[in-house]
C-alpha cells in the first residue's frame, strides 16, 4: 500500500490551454466513444435491448430520476457507505493508531490482521450473510470489516513513521503524554491516516455495489443493477452504472482532496 | 533471534491461539447452529478431503486461469498503452479522461451487463478480472515513464543512445519501481474481482462460486475451507511472487529509493 499511485492526477495543462480549450480537450474522446457507441447501437448488430442507444440510456436516466426511483436506490447505497465507512474508520484509526504505539498491541494483533488482509472481502459475504441474515447488517458489516484493512495498516504505519527525535524533543521541551500524542504524532501521522481513510473509501465503495447484488437488499445501486438484468433491462443498468461512476469520482475527487487540502497540505506535511 | 523478537512471535502466537479457542467455544457451545458455526476440526477435515478427491484442486485450478488471463490481458494492454501514454502528449490527451471516468466504477458493477452481453460463463469472469486489474496497471506505467529523470534521458542521449537503446536502458528500469507497483496492485485488484466474478457469473468451478453455492446448502465447512485456500494462494502470491520480483529487478537496479523518493 506504499509508493503506488491510486489516481489519476488531473493532466498537466500545455501552457498556453485556457479552460475552454482544457474543457475541449477533456470531452474529446468522450465524443469520439460516444459517437462509436451511438453507431454500433444504430446500425443493429445486436438488439437494442442489449445495446441501447445512449438516447434511450438518457430517457431512462431523466424517467427513473423523476419518479424517484433513482433517488432512492442511490441514497439507500449512500447510508450503507456512510454507516459501513464510519465503523471502520473509528474502530480502524483506534486500533491502528494502539498498533502503532504499543508493542503489546501491535504483536497480538498484526498476526490476526496478517491472516485476514489477503482474503478479497467478498469472498466473506456468503459467510457474513449466513451469520447475520440477508439485508442491510450483513451488507453493512462486511463494508465495515473490509474497508477496516487498509485503514488499520496505513494509521499503524503512520504512527511507527513519525521520527523518534521529533517525540524526543516535544519530551525535552516538557510536553505530556496527551500533548505529545495531540501535537507531534497525530499530526505526523496524519498524512497516513488520511491516505488509509480514502483506500478504505475507496475499498468500501467497490465491495458495496457487490455486495448489494448479493445481499438482497431491496434498494440500493448494486440491487438496481442486478435486478434489471433479469429483465434485460440494459438501459436501466447503464443509467446505474452512470450514477456508480458520478458518485465513485466524487468521493474520490471531492471528499479527500478537500480534506487533505485543509490539513495536511496546509500544515506543510505534504505537498 | 532476540529477546524482543521471541517476546513478538510468543504474543503473536499466543493471539492466534486465543482466537481459535474462543471460535472453538463458540461453535462448540451448541448456541449457534453447528451448521453456521462448524468447529475447526470439521473445517480442517472438509478441506482435507476436498483437496484428496480434487474437487479443491479444480477448483483453484480454474479461478486461477482466469485470474492469470484476465489479468494478462491487462497488462499486454494496460503496459504499453501506459507507455505511450508518458511518451505522447496525444495519446495521453485521449486515453486521461476515458481512465479517470472509468476507474471510478467498481469492476463487478458491470457484472449484470457483461452476463447479457456475453452469457455466464468464462468470458465474463475474465473481462471484469481484465477491467479490473487494466487501470492500477495503465496508471502506474503512465507515471513510471513521466517519473524518469529528464537527466537521465538527455545524459544517455548525449552518450549516442538512439531512440530504442534510450527505451529499454533508460525509460524501462527507470518507471519499473511503478511498473512493479503496477503489476503488484493490478493482481491484488484482479482477485478480489474474479473472486466476486464468480460468485455473480461464475458457473460450476471456481472457489468463489464454490463458496457461494455452500450458502444455499448452508455448507460452512466448506467455506471456511474455501476462505482458507483463498487465503493462501493471496498470501503466497503477494508474498513469494512479487515480493520476489521486486528482488529481483528494482533491488537489485538501486531503484527502490527511487521508488520511495
Amino acid at each position: 500500500m506504499h509508493d503506488v499511485v491510486d489516481s489519476f492526477a488531473p493532466a498537466v495543462p500545455a501552457i498556453d490551454a485556457g479552460p475552454l480549450r482544457r474543457a475541449g480537450q477533456n470531452a474529446f474522446p468522450f465524443i469520439v466513444v460516444g459517437a462509436a457507441w451511438e453507431a454500433v447501437a444504430h446500425l443493429d448488430l445486436f438488439p437494442a435491448q442489449f445495446f441501447p442507444p445512449l438516447e434511450t440510456i438518457a430517457a431512462t436516466f431523466v424517467r427513473l430520476t423523476w419518479s424517484g426511483v433513482l433517488p432512492h436506490h442511490t441514497l439507500d447505497t449512500l447510508v450503507r457507505l456512510v454507516a459501513g465507512f464510519a465503523i471502520a474508520g473509528v474502530i480502524g484509526v483506534i486500533v491502528g493508531i494502539l498498533m502503532g504505539r504499543s508493542r503489546r498491541a501491535e504483536d497480538i494483533l498484526l498476526p490476526l490482521i496478517s491472516i485476514g488482509a489477503p482474503i478479497p472481502g467478498l469472498a466473506y459475504a456468503p459467510l457474513f450473510l449466513l451469520w447475520f441474515g440477508p439485508g442491510d447488517v450483513s451488507a453493512v458489516v462486511l463494508v465495515a470489516f473490509v474497508s477496516m484493512f487498509p485503514i488499520v495498516y496505513n494509521c499503524w504505519t503512520g504512527v511507527k513513521a513519525v521520527k523518534d527525535i521529533w517525540l524526543r524533543s516535544a519530551q525535552a521541551m516538557g510536553a505530556d503524554d496527551a500533548k505529545v500524542f495531540r501535537h507531534v504524532i497525530l499530526p505526523g501521522a496524519l498524512p497516513y491516516i488520511l491516505t488509509g481513510l480514502r483506500l478504505g473509501l475507496a475499498q468500501a465503495w467497490r465491495i458495496l455495489v457487490a455486495v448489494e447484488m448479493l445481499a438482497a437488499v431491496p434498494w440500493g445501486l448494486g440491487w438496481l443493477i442486478f435486478g434489471a438484468q433479469e429483465f434485460l433491462n440494459t438501459d436501466v443498468m447503464l443509467a446505474g452504472i452512470a450514477v456508480i461512476a458520478a458518485i465513485g469520482l466524487a468521493l474520490e475527487k471531492l471528499v479527500f482532496r478537500q480534506l487533505e487540502a485543509f490539513t495536511v497540505v496546509r500544515w506543510g506535511m505534504m505537498t | 533471534m532476540t529477546p524482543d523478537r521471541i517476546r513478538s512471535w510468543r504474543r503473536g502466537a499466543l493471539s492466534l491461539i486465543a482466537v481459535a479457542t474462543l471460535y472453538q467455544i463458540a461453535a462448540r457451545s451448541g448456541y449457534f447452529a453447528p451448521a453456521l458455526m462448524p468447529p475447526l476440526g470439521t473445517v480442517a477435515q472438509t478441506l482435507f478431503d476436498s483437496i484428496r478427491d480434487g474437487s479443491m484442486l479444480g477448483h483453484a485450478a480454474a479461478t486461477l486461469y482466469r485470474v492469470v488471463t484476465g489479468f494478462g490481458l491487462a497488462v499486454a494492454a494496460g503496459l504499453p498503452l501506459g507507455v505511450l501514454m508518458g511518451r505522447f502528449r496525444g495519446v495521453e490527451n485521449f486515453v486521461l479522461p476515458l481512465s479517470s471516468a472509468l476507474m471510478p466504477i467498481p469492476s463487478l458493477a458491470w457484472v449484470p451487463v457483461f452476463i447479457l452481453w456475453f452469457g455466464l460463463g468464462n468470458t465474463v469472469t475474465i473481462l471484469i478480472v481484465f477491467y479490473a486489474a487494466l487501470f492500477p496497471m495503465l496508471l502506474n506505467t503512465w507515471t513510471g515513464v513521466r517519473s524518469v529523470n529528464p537527466i537521465w534521458l538527455r545524459a544517455a542521449g548525449a552518450m549516442g543512445a538512439n531512440e530504442q537503446a534510450l527505451f529499454w536502458k533508460v525509460i524501462i528500469p527507470g518507471a519499473s519501481p511503478f511498473i512493479i507497483a503496477g503489476l503488484r496492485q493490478s493482481f491484488l485488484r484482479a482477485w478480489i474481482a474474479v473472486i466476486g466474478a464468480e460468485m455473480l457469473a461464475g458457473s460450476d468451478w471456481g472457489l468463489g462460486w464454490v463458496i457461494f453455492d455452500a450458502k444455499e446448502f448452508l455448507n460452512t465447512d466448506v467455506m471456511l475451507a474455501s476462505l482458507v485456500v483463498i487465503g493462501c494462494i493471496g498470501f503466497v502470491t503477494e508474498r513469494l511472487v512479487f515480493g520476489s520480483i521486486e528482488r529481483a529487478t528494482i533491488y537489485r537496479w538501486g531503484m527502490a529509493r527511487a521508488a520511495k523518493g
